[in-house]
């Protein structure tokens, strides 16, 4: 066990029993607090891992903008603000059992494959080759330069469904477009 | 660092995810719900991507498309939900009964439900 261990141990018990928390708590509000906490505590889990670009996006685009909008939705839908009931629908154990069955097959898989694999990241590579230190790490520089060169394709598709996507919530959310009654 | 903490840390987050979209009943909860399992697809990626120290960081530039997309997701969910809440006047995802199969013992309480005229004319429209 070395710190980094510890760390992200720590950080990961944070991010799953807040997860833990937002889909049990009985308060639509303290859900969404919930979730800051969560996607906080994964953005430490990226930056451990040396993906420090990914981490500051997931703080600016989660806790930020995904987060603020879904607390705007609590809002907008009038939900009470204090703790209520039935929140939980009838298959509550239904639910309850796939979970259970997906979470036992997914950590027996996985712990099975990778129990003593260890992170291969760019601490591991021989003292003499600058290159792989240089390139492994996930900071803004090498980021940027691998979506603007190698992933520019996609990048531009993405950047046409989100316009798709700001175009059919604002043709959702209008109220003043005609109906038959008008014409 | 053993891989398998951020592997295990992300199979526990997509069951609280499965459990959340199955179990709640607020549309809004079920939304967050989705975004949990999204973010445990994430560090699966990003643990992925350092790992195998890929040249061209394809995870970690999949995460950030995957933020993106959900950021998309979670837009449109949220307008589709205001809609739903404007015509029906509450969002539980197990009480919107009426595009359901009609069963004969159940068929009454689907009935009851008020009628939902703006959407159907505003498809009409379309």
């Amino acid at each position: 066990m070395t710190g980094r261990d510890v760390v992200f141990a720590l950080l990961g018990v944070v991010a799953v029993g807040a997860g833990l928390l937002v889909v049990t708590t009985r308060q639509l509000v303290h859900a969404a607090l919930w979730l800051v906490v969560s996607f906080g505590a994964l953005a430490g889990c990226y930056l451990v891992l040396t993906a420090e670009f990914v981490a500051w996006v997931q703080v600016l685009i989660y806790v930020g903008a995904v987060v603020v909008l879904l607390l705007f939705g609590i809002m907008l839908t009038r939900a009470p603000v204090g703790p209520s009931e039935g929140l939980d629908s009838g298959n509550r154990w239904a639910a309850l059992a796939v979970a259970a069955g997906t979470a036992a097959l997914l950590v027996t898989v996985l712990v099975m494959g990778f129990r003593w694999t260890r992170l291969n990241d760019a601490r591991h590579c021989p003292p003499d080759a600058s290159s792989c230190t240089a390139q492994a790490n996930g900071s803004a520089e090498h980021l940027g330069a691998s979506v603007f060169r190698t992933w520019v394709l996609p990048f531009e598709v993405l950047s046409v469904l989100l316009l798709a996507a700001l175009v059919g919530a604002i043709v959702l959310s209008r109220t003043d477009l005609p109906t038959r009654k008008d014409r | 660092m053993h891989l398998a903490f951020p592997l295990v840390t992300a199979a526990l987050l997509f069951s609280a995810g499965v459990y959340g979209v199955l179990a709640r009943r607020n549309a809004i909860l079920v939304l967050m719900s989705v975004e949990l399992m999204l973010n445990a697809v994430n560090l699966n990626l990003v643990a992925f991507d350092v790992h195998l120290r890929d040249r061209l960081h394809g995870g970690q530039v999949l995460t950030l498309f995957t933020i993106v997309i959900a950021a998309a997701e979670v837009g449109l969910g949220l307008a589709i939900v205001l809609l739903v809440f404007r015509n029906r006047r509450m969002i539980d995802v197990d009480r919107l009964r009426s595009l359901a199969e009609s069963e004969p013992a159940k068929s009454e309480p689907a009935k009851s439900e008020p009628a939902e005229p703006s959407t159907a004319e505003r498809e009409a429209v379309k």
